[in-house]
């Protein structure tokens, strides 16, 4: 696999130089947190963050999205007829993702590609997706993906890994689109023994600091009905306010909600597919108005046994999380995934 | 306010003890710098758990709804006032309630500490005892501040900083900060040209991902179903469409007129920093100067828009 060093120099004149093949994502810094947001004409990337915010999700599950669209006018021909809403989903590359994020894609693919049933939407996007990751010099302190089966220079999911090594990028080919990627980059150098051995010794040291242990190796034995019924979790779920930035903030949590978004004048509609979350009560109410997840206990639950239980049971491959930190850093009542999953694997 | 802890947990575990409350109410120190946990203690054993510094920020009245049992509970300032609005609106029994007052000197805007560290990495921040300065401690620094450049911008402007009802106080009450120009970026906002204004509420919104932790974290916002979440009549959409968000935002708003304290907990719950408060603080600037009005000040008279007097400045009602 072939590798390039790119000189921080020239790095904006790279990605401006692959919008000819790609739509091409990076950060930017709005107000005080960065976001990936298309390289359009007067977009200033900015790689000097931790990580985005929102997670890089939305490249592949769009918060809101039209799926058909269709006429309730009894008087025209196809009244009723659902369209589908044309999508156009051009080759593109999202450059600078942090190595969990990416990760994170694979864990979603499970869900959404599967020998029974396959979302053209989410596969389409994510296989016209290449992924240029960055390696995590300084990773956050809320950050655990060691213990989830990343890491901050975890190339499971990526095609392309760069290391930030001051003042130039070494790009280093993962996969044949990857390398694709790296073949339509303008600029750049062959990267010499000394950029290796400094990408190597990033690694260590990185390493050598150790993000936090979170242990989740006694999950998969525990039985699930006792999990279950354990008797923290009325504790756990006492100050949560049932709001959804946990899992919206999420790049592994995938539920959505299908709406009609009906007009009049003209009889018009749209049918939206939306992100939900299981913190709210509508996610589970029945149209019968039953509601088996009606108490907030039950909800906050279903978050933590879906992640860290009914997920490991099912795929036995690790818990439905990447350790990026962003619940535990942004929930405003301060409820820590770490902490439950300690007191889970524990019980 | 870190001085508090130890009064609190001591009222506590006597007030558990004594079987004068079930449970009681109150923060633990959280994981996180800048973030406590709202905890429920049952057990008197328990009560070292409870930790009180600038950093509580929820608003603990948010619990007690649709509680039975007989609780103790924090409350400082505008907590104190939610509480009495809820027993206004009948969703809490003040007989049931035994109010423990925190004089409060306000709480720490993380937002803006974050800021004034350049976004690096926070491990700890130390508050002094009186709580004049605090100590933010990350890798390879450290540095103080002084708490009064750090208020949360409605502490800055707080006028009832001690409680308003309350069985016992954790401390002696603190000064009322006085002068405060309290809606002076409301006034900011009302001056603008209308299509300005749009473009800024545009610009506020444009973050927004609907996740509702601003109308979670509001203790006035207890409706059993929110008409957000209504599907039939589906009031507004559930995309993050600007003019559906705006509806959310603006209705919210308009749920709170006349009963918000300006507490600060949906602004500071909010994931993507969106000053919510500008909303809801242009009705308490209209409840003040046309009923003069501010909520939860007495268990005595009932909110603006639900009472009729004679003396009311709008012709169309009298």
């Amino acid at each position: 696999m072939s590798a390039k060093l790119f000189s921080k120099d020239e790095w904006v004149g790279v990605l401006e130089g692959l919008k000819d093949a790609y739509e091409v994502y990076v950060p930017v810094k709005e107000g005080d947190f960065h976001n990936f947001r298309p390289l359009k004409e007067g977009t200033r990337p900015s790689f000097d963050f931790q990580n985005s915010r929102m997670s890089p999700k939305f490249l592949t599950e769009p918060q809101s999205e039209r799926m058909f669209e269709y006429t309730l006018d009894e008087d025209q021909p196809d009244a009723h007829v659902l369209k589908e809403d044309k999508k156009e989903l051009p080759s593109r590359a999202v450059v600078g993702i942090r190595p969990c994020d990416a990760y994170a894609f694979q864990l979603v693919r499970r869900n959404f590609d599967t020998p029974e049933y396959v979302d053209p939407y989410w596969v389409k996007r994510y296989e016209a997706t290449t992924f240029v990751g960055l390696g995590c010099n300084d990773p956050c302190e809320t950050c655990f993906c060691a213990s989830a089966g990343s890491g901050p220079f975890d190339r499971k999911g990526l095609d392309v890994l760069l290391y930030d090594l001051g003042d130039a990028y070494l790009a280093q080919g993962l996969t044949d689109n990857g390398e694709a990627l790296l073949g339509k980059t303008k600029g750049g150098k062959e990267p010499d023994e000394d950029a290796w051995k400094q990408a190597r010794a990033l690694t260590r040291q990185v390493a050598g600091k150790g993000s936090r242990r979170v242990p989740t190796d006694k999950l998969r034995e525990k039985d699930v009905n006792a999990l279950y019924e354990a008797p923290f979790w009325e504790d756990v779920a006492f100050s949560c306010i049932n709001c959804g930035t946990c899992t919206f903030l999420c790049p592994t949590c995938w539920c959505f909600d299908i709406q009609d978004e009906v007009q009049t004048l003209p009889m018009v509609g749209d049918r939206m597919r939306n992100w939900d979350s299981c913190m709210f009560p509508l996610f589970t109410l029945h149209g019968s108005g039953h509601n088996p997840r009606s108490q907030k206990t039950e909800r906050v639950r279903q978050r933590f046994m879906h992640k860290l239980k009914y997920y490991v049971d099912k795929y036995d491959d690790g818990i439905q999380c990447v350790g990026c930190g962003r619940c535990v850093q942004f929930c405003p009542v301060n409820i820590d995934i770490r902490e439950v999953a300690e007191r889970m694997n524990a019980l | 306010m870190i001085e508090y802890t130890e009064n609190i947990r001591d009222i506590a575990r006597r007030l558990l003890e004594e079987g004068t409350v079930d449970a009681f109410i109150g923060y633990k120190k959280g994981s996180v710098p800048m973030m406590n946990e709202p905890v429920l203690v049952r057990d008197p054993a328990d009560v070292d758990v409870l930790h009180w510094d600038s950093n509580c920020g929820l608003n603990l009245c948010n619990y007690l709804t649709g509680r039975t049992d007989k609780v103790g509970i924090l409350a400082t300032g505008c907590n104190s006032r939610n509480i009495v609005t809820h027993v206004i609106e009948n969703q809490a029994d003040r007989d049931k309630l035994h109010i423990v007052g925190v004089p409060c000197t306000g709480v720490i805007d993380h937002r803006a500490v974050k800021r004034a560290v350049k976004h690096r990495e926070i491990s700890e921040v130390v508050e002094e005892p009186g709580g004049a300065r605090f100590t933010v401690k990350g890798p390879g620094y450290e540095e103080t501040f002084d708490k009064a450049d750090f208020l949360q911008l409605n502490c800055a402007t707080c006028r009832h900083r001690n409680p308003v009802e309350y069985d016992e106080l954790v401390a002696e009450e603190v000064p009322e900060q006085e002068n405060v120009e309290a809606f002076k970026d409301v006034e900011k906002i009302e001056q603008m040209e209308p299509g300005k204004r749009w473009d800024f509420f545009e610009r506020t919104i444009s973050n927004c991902l609907r996740c509702y932790a601003c109308r979670n974290a509001c203790p006035l916002c207890y409706c059993p179903t929110c008409f957000v979440d209504e599907s039939k009549p589906q009031w507004v959409g559930k995309s993050i469409d600007p003019t559906d968000t705006m509806t959310f935002h603006f209705l919210r708003a308009y749920h709170c007129a006349g009963r918000c304290t300006d507490c600060g907990a949906c602004e500071r719950a909010c994931p993507v920093g969106i000053p919510v408060r500008q909303f809801t603080k242009k009705l308490n600037k209209d409840c003040v100067e046309l009923f003069d009005w501010e909520a939860g000040l007495s268990l005595d008279s009932r909110p603006p828009l639900d009472v009729y007097r004679k003396e009311d400045p709008n012709d169309f009602i009298r």
